[in-house]
């Protein structure tokens, strides 16, 4: 997706700062813009700042420093129950001593609604998340799962044009947490609402986000869609953070445009594409996803520069093989292979030469 | 969003939504759950059980025993004094026995044998001193009863002097302990008692038994000596050989030989007996109405039979009634003039006062208390030591501070002469009424209630308030819709708490309080240290107690028992 100009995005925050105890900074000069619509996972360590940046833009929070702009107007003096965010909270924070529907009318009183209109729309906003029937429970009768629609749907019920969700899903196990990762996919494309949507899961991240911001020291390291978050990290933090990544280091030997030559520390010569790396004799962590490892040399450029590993491991983990080898010094090189009809095997203790696409093999900063 | 893969109740697999359907289907199972061995899964996890619930009656016993013996077992023995009343039918048993029925409406006195029985009854209880303790209790119901029997007490031998005399006059013997321990007493025992008497031992005297047969022919008189010999023996340790009987005896024996014919007795000291029953025909003679009526006219009054048969159950509700300005009347209970009912006013000022204190704890209490629970440790635990601070001081002191800052030539009081607010003639008045007891209360009782309203508080997540900010709501709404009622169950806990301290609170009203600032429980005190009336104060007490079991029974059903937490 295209960066937005800050000057039409619907969510911008303009060189935010943020710091607690006047010491240090939790979020050092933020800079984002989200354009209508968009979908953007704020995704990091905790104590990224990622929370941070969130509550300052619910208005829990103030900036210490810069502006947050929403819908052109900036919104640091406004209270936060003026400023119209739907918000979803980890602990869902339905309010206990109300009914689902009390919960979902809540809102809808609050703006001084009729009853009849209030009714209709919870009952919309209940259908949406399919929990029509539970609207007398209250949210102590809920599990998990329900506790979160619940409190999705109180979040959207008011019609916000913009809503936040705190990790929403960090208290559920797995397989709800991937259905209603799907749901809240969904429900946000057909409102049209945008998401800002913080967590520190990456799988979440990738398959929910039609942006992911990367959060870490208090700086986006990266903001792109996921395909190149994963395919592109721009630095070594992001590689690292980002999917299960391989990491040689070395020295730049040779560069030239879109080709770099690296020295590893063992001695060996690899070829790698320079993303920040600029001058000949620079360290670099080269960053090689698992999946795009390749040992069969028919496979391989003519003259690719090919590395001697052995098979220290073996593991079959149904659809994929996750085979761990040593090379160049790195005993803890993965390499992960398609279970296809045709796929070899590694045995532990095979010797073999390994070797990938120049292209597939970053050079990061060390 | 429609599809329906994605709704937790379609789910197959392990889903925690389906975990407790799949419970809640074991659950519905027929026929008990049986453990491997085939018994059914409740008694074997009984048995499992049952070492630890030991183990844990063991370990509480020695409380439990400590408070049974110490604490329940003299409560509920003091309770029960507000209804026990045997000491008129103990002291006067003759008396209530006759009096059962006489009909006190009909207006007339009661019959001879009722008068027979008291003079009887308080001839034996003046011997043993028990009619001034009678007298005391009767006149908690009808003033005058004390000094009424008191005085019977002293003249009861103005009447039986009359009779004492004309059998001395008839023969010396009569005067003498030996011819009536012969007349009375059992040979054998006679010997024992010779025997012990010569002996000059310390110890057990011989029991007086009465001799066969000598009830038949004087009913009344064995029964009068053998009280006496008896009582002689116990409490003045003489030998009622020697001891010339009271003169109730002669009394007795009198009206015996009135009724009995003795011609054909032929025990110990016949011709004694028979020559003073040919004599008695002659003798002077008082009816007892009469004597009794000499000695104190108010035994003619149907108001003291009323009063004497009202009380002579054993068991009265006349304490009850009396901790309700009620008294017992002829005619059933009624309440009592209007000048004489103090404890119905006194238990609504306690009720009044408990909830104005319990008020201000609240008003004063819910903002510090929502202030520690949001400040950061370290602050909050300052304020916490600065809360809990009057624990550690002693409550006389607080009070007695109290008593210098509010009184009218107190701190409070300069400071105002001295901002000229209030001029030096006119000083207000803050002590030594209900303002100084509300004041000193307010503030002993507020670390009771700032502490269970603060643990709850704690509980209550910030997200909550967030949420319902992010959802619209202005800090009022948030607080008053989200907030407050979460704290509900604080305020109830500190309530309760600080109501049931308040209302059987003693001390500080005792000090603070003057006439207008007093409890029920310091009438309490007052009626179990100064005026002895137990029964009245077991009364008030068990009033007191069945207030509060009310009102926390109609706090269960209105805000819910399940709603008060003291933390967690």
């Amino acid at each position: 997706m295209a960066q937005t100009a800050a000057s039409d995005a619907f969510v911008a925050f303009e060189r935010v700062q943020k710091s607690y105890d006047g010491e240090t900074l939790v979020v050092k000069d933020l800079n984002l813009a989200m354009p209508k619509g968009e979908f953007l996972t704020m995704l990091g360590p905790s104590g990224s700042g990622k929370t941070t940046c969130l509550m300052m833009l619910a208005g829990f929070e103030t900036a210490t420093h810069g502006e947050i702009k929403l819908d052109g107007k900036p919104i640091n003096n406004i209270p936060p129950h003026k400023r119209g965010i739907g918000m979803v909270f980890q602990n869902y924070a339905l309010f206990p001593h109300m009914s689902v529907a009390e919960n979902l009318a809540f809102p809808l009183e609050v703006r001084g609604m009729s009853k009849s209109e209030r009714e209709e729309k919870i009952n919309r906003a209940l259908d949406m998340v399919q929990m029509r029937a539970f609207a007398s429970r209250r949210p102590a009768q809920l599990s998990g799962g329900q506790q979160q629609r619940i409190a999705l749907a109180r979040a959207l019920v008011f019609e916000p044009e913009l809503v936040l969700m705190d990790e929403p899903l960090g208290a559920l196990d797995k397989q709800l947490r991937e259905n209603l990762q799907f749901e809240i996919t969904n429900l946000a494309h057909q409102l049209g609402i945008t998401v800002v949507y913080v967590t520190h899961d990456q799988t979440e991240a990738l398959t929910m986000s039609d942006r992911v911001a990367v959060f870490d020291d208090g700086r986006i390291q990266q903001l792109a869609p996921p395909d190149e978050l994963y395919e592109k990290p721009q630095n070594s933090f992001v590689a690292q953070f980002i999917g299960e990544n391989n990491t040689l280091e070395g020295v730049i030997e040779e560069i030239s445009g879109n080709n770099c030559t690296i020295k590893l520390d063992s001695g060996e010569i690899i070829d790698a594409l320079p993303v920040n790396v600029s001058a000949k004799g620079e360290r670099t962590k080269v960053s090689i996803r698992p999946e795009r490892v390749e040992f069969n040399k028919e496979r391989l450029q003519e003259g690719a520069h090919l590395l001697k590993a052995t098979v220290k491991e073996f593991i079959y983990m149904g659809d994929i093989f996750r085979t761990r080898v040593s090379v160049a010094g790195n005993e803890d090189f993965i390499i992960k292979t398609r279970n296809a009809p045709d796929q070899r095997r590694l045995i532990p203790g095979e010797e073999l030469e390994i070797g990938w696409l120049a292209e597939d093999c970053r050079a990061l900063d060390a | 969003m429609s599809d329906a893969s994605t709704d937790p109740d379609k789910i197959e697999g392990p889903t925690p939504d389906n975990a407790m359907r799949a419970a809640a289907a074991a659950d519905r199972d027929d026929g008990p759950m049986l453990a491997a061995d085939g018994t059914p899964l409740k008694r074997s996890l009984a048995r499992s059980l049952r070492v630890q619930k030991m183990r844990a009656l063991m370990l509480i016993a020695p409380l439990l025993i400590f408070v049974l013996v110490t604490f329940i077992a003299p409560i509920g023995d003091m309770l029960f004094r507000s209804v026990e009343n045997q000491i008129v039918s103990e002291t006067l048993p003759r008396t209530t026995r006759a009096l059962a029925d006489w009909d006190s409406t009909s207006g007339d006195l009661p019959e001879e044998r009722v008068y027979e029985g008291l003079f009887y009854d308080l001839f034996i209880a003046e011997a043993r001193k028990e009619h001034t303790r009678l007298g005391t209790r009767l006149n908690y119901e009808q003033t005058g009863m004390s000094s009424l029997f008191r005085r019977s007490g002293r003249s009861l031998d103005d009447v039986s002097d009359i009779y004492l005399d004309q059998f001395e006059d008839l023969d010396e013997a009569w005067d003498e302990g030996r011819p009536w321990a012969e007349l009375m007493g059992d040979p054998e025992w006679i010997a024992e008692q010779e025997a012990f008497d010569a002996a000059e031992d310390e110890g057990q005297m011989p029991r007086f038994q009465l001799r066969d047969g000598i009830e038949d022919v004087l009913p009344r008189a064995a029964s009068t000596y053998e009280t006496f010999a008896r009582f002689a023996q116990v409490e003045d340790e003489d030998s009622p050989l020697d001891e010339e009987p009271w003169g109730l005896v002669h009394t007795a024996l009198y009206y015996d030989l009135m009724e009995a014919d003795v011609a054909s007795y032929d025990g110990p000291q016949a011709d004694l007996l028979q020559a003073a029953d040919a004599a008695v025909g002659g003798f002077e003679s008082v009816t007892f109405k009469e004597g009794l009526l000499e000695i104190d006219e108010d035994w003619g009054s149907t108001e003291t039979w009323t009063t004497l048969q009202m009380y002579s159950p054993d068991y009265t509700s006349g304490y009850f009634l009396n901790a309700v300005d009620m008294q017992k009347t002829a005619d059933g209970p009624a309440l009592r003039d209007a000048d004489e009912r103090i404890y119905g006013l006194l238990f609504q000022r306690t009720l009044f006062m408990s909830l104005v204190i319990t008020f201000s704890c609240i008003m004063l209490g819910y903002p510090v208390a929502y202030l520690l629970s949001t400040l950061p440790a370290r602050s909050a635990n300052l304020l916490m030591i600065l809360v809990l601070l009057p624990f550690w001081t002693s409550l006389l002191v607080r009070t007695s501070a109290w008593k210098v800052m509010l009184q009218q030539q107190g701190v409070i009081n300069d400071v105002l002469v001295w901002l000229g607010l209030v001029g030096d003639g006119s000083r207000l008045v803050m002590i030594n009424n209900q303002f100084g007891t509300i004041v000193a209360m307010t503030h002993i009782l507020l670390p009771f209630m700032i502490l269970p309203m603060y643990s709850v508080m704690s509980t209550i997540p910030p997200s909550y308030v967030r949420a319902a900010k992010s959802l619209g709501a202005t800090n009022i709404t948030a607080f008053r819709r989200v907030y407050f009622p979460q704290s509900v169950p604080g305020i109830g806990a500190g309530s309760i708490l600080v109501f049931i301290l308040a209302i059987g609170y003693y001390i500080t009203p005792e000090i603070v309080g003057g006439t207008t600032g007093t409890f029920i429980s310091n009438r309490i005190a007052y009626h179990i240290s100064s005026s002895l009336n137990w029964g009245l104060a077991a009364a008030l007490g068990s009033i007191l107690l069945v207030v509060v079991l009310v009102l926390y029974w109609a706090y269960d059903r209105i805000v819910g028992i399940d709603n008060v937490k003291l933390g967690g």
